[in-house]
């Protein structure tokens, strides 16, 4: 594996490979000193067209807990649309030394276009509304961590999928190792077509979330309602809010995800977004040990 | 006199019903008299002293070329192609009429920028150039352009190409006000707001890839309103560039209950689905997009049974800059010119139309639909003739384009069939059949 | 062509030189308070599990084992033909101010080593850390010496030492490879 474009490209082991080796970073970060040299001497480049503060700062400090140099280059889209093209600027990078380039862009397939163009291994920070493949990554190895595996685990993923890199990458990555995936939200933001990918696809919240071990939020971007997705962010809790309610239909251990950042009281109501269930920050914190082993497992695998 | 004999090649022309071996005398660029020699018998013909003679056995002589539907960029996207590159590329693809579209800078909307184009297409040209006016100002989908001083000034149609005419008033005004001139209006079918954002064929594969879809509907919905709008005002219709089932439907239904539509497909529809589009393969980015197995299936079942008229190019080249970016900001099209013939030719191969019938739609089709008195090789037609190995193989190679375009999907393929020259007004331009020629 | 093999030793001759390092450990170290023993992934996991066994049957304590993963640590990641694969690292208990034995089944460049005292370093800052190997097959890149060899055995860069040692010692041998 030379780069990470999705989870789509990965087969079921080397998934399970990163996983395995994200649970040795993390415990490489409960150590006092939080650092081992593996990468000392590698250049690693945060190139994000579009901004994230927490996916760039968990690549950050994964880079530097891997004793890697790292450079932010923040290059806002309006920029790049009347100054330099995509390629210039991947060609600059190239230039500079990076052996990684951590991509973020809202173009779909941009991580693959450089992928082509650059030597050094790319790897998808979330591209447009295809993939966030880190991010199921991580998903996956907290939620391996809470239920032990996948076989049988029943996950409902709920929301806008239909805009949602992170949702589409955690449906591959869910189905490839074995759980079942339950798709929630409005029909025009969960179309049927989902349903070739192997998944359910459920209009009412209520039945969607019952008897699930996971249930996976996803943020709902406001301007959905102006293009007509849904009428309003009102009926939009009402009906696909997650409330204690709703969370008392799931299995009783279930634990609530959400990539982050919330809008409390639109999707998650601020009781289970702060409840015991909700393993939120744990996703934060997994994020950087599984960081740390895809950049580890791009290294040894040239 | 400029004398020019063709002798023995196999003659296609569904204008005159010939398909078979004959020959063809050119006088100072005009067909005086063709041959076609009776069945068995290869000696029989044209035999006269004074002429450049070529030897044709083994090759199809086919009428010129028509393309109907080609972007040559200028005035305004020179460094996308110009009249002369564009012109270039289309006699080494054996097109010798070309019919372009109106999306230029400025849009070719009044009579002055027609006027441009024709006296560029006469200064530099290497062929044929019917202008095609916009059918709204600035093709705004607001008030209609001048038609009919575009008319006097050469326009062979209308259309508002690259962008539908949103307002069906306007759309029914422009096919009622046309009618005075006898020329179509084309039709761009495609409701943008159900499109809107779209970067390929709405579906499973764009859900995977995530990349916005554009629904079929897009395209259907307009060529039924089209339709309607031509059966109302008994206006002539042509739908440019028809990629989806449910439009060859709506197309086929109309044509049987008598209303006057006509319709064009382009060959990335018969040969290409939206497959190509995997790996964010940014030359197989096109509006309207790739569509289905089921699509392209119809597509070649519509061409079969007549309901498609014509195969034209869409020829939209493009900078390399253009296509070497992201899938979404990429610009959609295909060059198209120096495959048209080659890749139509596959139609033959694959037992789908016959060799006439292919000359038909590439042809004889569109001239008459634009009423230009071309694709033909009757007696005092203009020498303009396309000289074919149907079944030489050859590799596509878009740097050898002389197109300035080089964006295709059809790169590195291999077919069957290539242009050996093309004679304009009785004159070959590339000298590839310079082994074949004789004097007497 | 598949390789020569030749063994060099056999289950009996493992244990007998097993018990000796054991033994010399206790003796050198002077008993066995502060002493832990520390297996290198993968190979050195058992071998130090094996000491500890032999180390109680003596002095009838128990000793501490931890194993050691070391893929983090090494110089050569993107050098291997085989991404090295991470295996767990399990250290119970505090090494600060301990005798740290790392055990090793094959002493050849010395790299790993390196990078295994430079992990321990990592979780702590032992007394000593001294070095228990198995077989020490020479062609040292790095100034480093064991301190407890179970047997030398002169080897070409060519050749290959395989060592199992698992769950029933009267499987367990030494082999040497040649070719490849």
């Amino acid at each position: 594996m030379r780069h990470l474009l999705g989870i789509r490209d990965l087969k079921r082991e080397e998934i399970e490979e990163i996983l395995e080796t994200a649970e040795g970073f993390a415990d490489v970060l409960k150590r006092d000193i939080k650092k081992v040299p593996t990468l000392r001497g590698k250049t690693v480049v945060n190139l994000f067209f579009e901004p994230s503060t927490r996916t760039r700062t968990s690549f950050e400090l994964a880079a530097k807990r891997l004793s890697a140099d790292v450079i932010n280059f923040s290059v806002p889209t309006s920029a790049v649309v009347k100054g330099e093209s995509l390629i210039d600027t991947a060609m600059t990078i190239q230039a500079l030394g990076a052996d990684f380039v951590v991509v973020r862009h809202s173009c779909s397939g941009v991580p693959h276009l450089l992928s082509r163009h650059l030597r050094a291994s790319v790897i998808n920070a979330g591209d447009g509304i295809n993939e966030h493949p880190t991010q199921a990554l991580l998903d996956a190895f907290t939620i391996k961590r809470h239920k032990g595996g996948f076989k049988g685990l029943k996950v409902a993923i709920v929301g806008d999928i239909l805009h949602s890199r992170v949702a589409k990458s955690n449906i591959r990555c869910l189905k490839t190792l074995g759980a079942e995936v339950r798709l929630v939200g409005p029909p025009t933001l969960v179309p049927e077509g989902f349903r070739e990918e192997g998944v359910e696809v459920y209009w009412d919240m209520d039945e969607g979330l019952r008897g699930v071990d996971v249930i996976m939020m996803l943020r709902i971007q406001l301007e959905r309602q102006d293009r007509g997705f849904f009428p309003s962010k009102n009926e939009y809790f009402r009906l696909w809010g997650l409330t204690p309610e709703r969370l008392s239909l799931a299995a009783r251990d279930a634990i609530v995800m959400h990539p982050g950042p919330m809008n409390r009281g639109i999707e998650i109501d601020t009781d289970v977004a702060d409840s015991e269930r909700s393993v939120i920050l744990e996703q934060v914190t997994n994020g950087i040990a599984t960081r740390m082993a895809v950049l580890y497992t791009l290294a040894v695998n040239p | 006199m400029e004398r020019v004999l063709l002798k023995g090649g196999h003659i296609v022309d569904p204008f005159n019903g010939w398909d078979g071996p004959g020959d063809i005398l050119i006088e100072d660029g005009t067909i005086r008299e063709v041959k076609i020699h009776a069945r068995g018998d290869s000696l029989e013909g044209i035999r006269l002293e004074g002429c450049e003679v070529y030897d044709l056995r083994g090759l199809h002589v086919l009428p010129g070329l028509v393309d109907m539907h080609v972007h040559l960029r200028e005035p305004g996207f020179e460094y996308k192609e110009t009249i002369r590159t564009g012109t270039r590329a289309a006699v080494k693809g054996g097109i010798t009429s070309v019919c372009c579209m109106p999306n230029t800078s400025p849009v070719n909307d009044n009579d002055t920028v027609t006027r441009y184009i024709l006296q560029k297409a006469i200064l530099e040209g290497s062929c044929d150039v019917y202008p095609i006016g916009a059918i709204t100002k600035g093709q705004e989908g607001e008030e209609l352009a001048e038609m009919g001083l575009m008319y006097e000034a050469g326009c062979v149609a209308f259309s508002d190409d690259g962008r539908p005419v949103m307002n069906s008033l306007l759309m029914r005004r422009a096919l009622e006000y046309s009618k005075r001139f006898g020329k179509p209006v084309i039709s761009h079918a495609e409701d943008i707001n159900l499109s809107a954002g779209g970067l390929m064929n709405e579906g499973t594969l764009s859900l995977r890839l995530g990349l916005r879809g554009i629904p079929a509907e897009s395209e259907v919905i307009m060529i039924k309103r089209d339709i309607e709008l031509a059966a109302l005002t008994g206006g002539r219709l042509h739908i440019a560039h028809v990629s989806t089932e449910g439009g060859v439907k709506a197309i086929r239904e109309a044509k049987r209950a008598g209303i006057q539509v006509t319709a064009e497909t382009c060959p990335h529809y018969f040969l290409l689905t939206e497959e190509s589009v995997e790996g964010y393969n940014t030359n197989a980015k096109v509006n309207p997009p790739l569509r289905t197995e089921r699509d392209l299936m119809a597509i070649r079942e519509a061409l079969a049974d007549g309901t498609i008229d014509v195969i034209a190019s869409d020829h939209a080249p493009h900078h390399r800059d253009e296509k070497n970016c992201e899938f979404e900001l990429a610009a959609p099209g295909i060059s198209g010119l120096e495959t048209l013939l080659p890749l139509s030719l596959q139609l033959f191969h694959q037992g789908v139309l016959s060799l006439s019938e292919i000359v038909k739609k590439l042809a004889t089709n569109p001239s008459e639909i634009l009423s230009l008195r071309k694709g033909t090789l009757g007696i005092g037609a203009q020498a303009d003739i396309t000289i074919v190995d149907i079944n030489l193989e050859q590799t596509i190679k878009a740097e050898a384009f002389l197109s300035k375009g080089k964006n295709t999907p059809f790169d590195g393929w291999t077919v069957n069939g290539a242009v050996v020259e093309t004679f304009f007004r009785g004159r070959p331009l590339f000298g590839g059949l310079r082994d074949r020629l004789t004097r007497t | 062509m598949e390789g020569i093999e030749k063994v060099l030793m056999q289950s009996d001759e493992i244990e007998r030189t097993l018990r000796r390092m054991a033994h010399q450990i206790v003796e050198y170290n002077r008993g066995v308070e502060e002493l832990c023993l520390v297996g290198i992934q993968q190979g050195g996991v058992a071998i130090a599990q094996r000491l500890a066994e032999y180390i109680k049957r003596t002095e009838g304590r128990d000793v501490p084992v931890g194993s050691l993963d070391i893929a983090f640590y090494r110089d050569d990641i993107t050098k291997r033909p085989q991404p090295p694969k991470v295996r767990k690292t399990d250290i119970p208990f505090d090494i600060e101010d301990k005798v740290v034995v790392l055990v090793d089944d094959v002493l050849y460049t010395g790299r790993s080593i390196r990078a295994a005292m430079d992990a321990l370093m990592d979780m702590g800052r032992p007394a000593r850390i001294q070095l228990a190997v198995l077989v020490d097959r020479g062609h040292r890149e790095l100034p480093i010496r064991a301190d407890f060899v179970g047997r030398e055995i002169p080897t070409s860069r060519l050749e290959h030492i395989e060592v199992s040692i698992g769950d029933k010692p009267s499987h367990d041998r030494v082999v040497l490879k040649t070719g490849r």
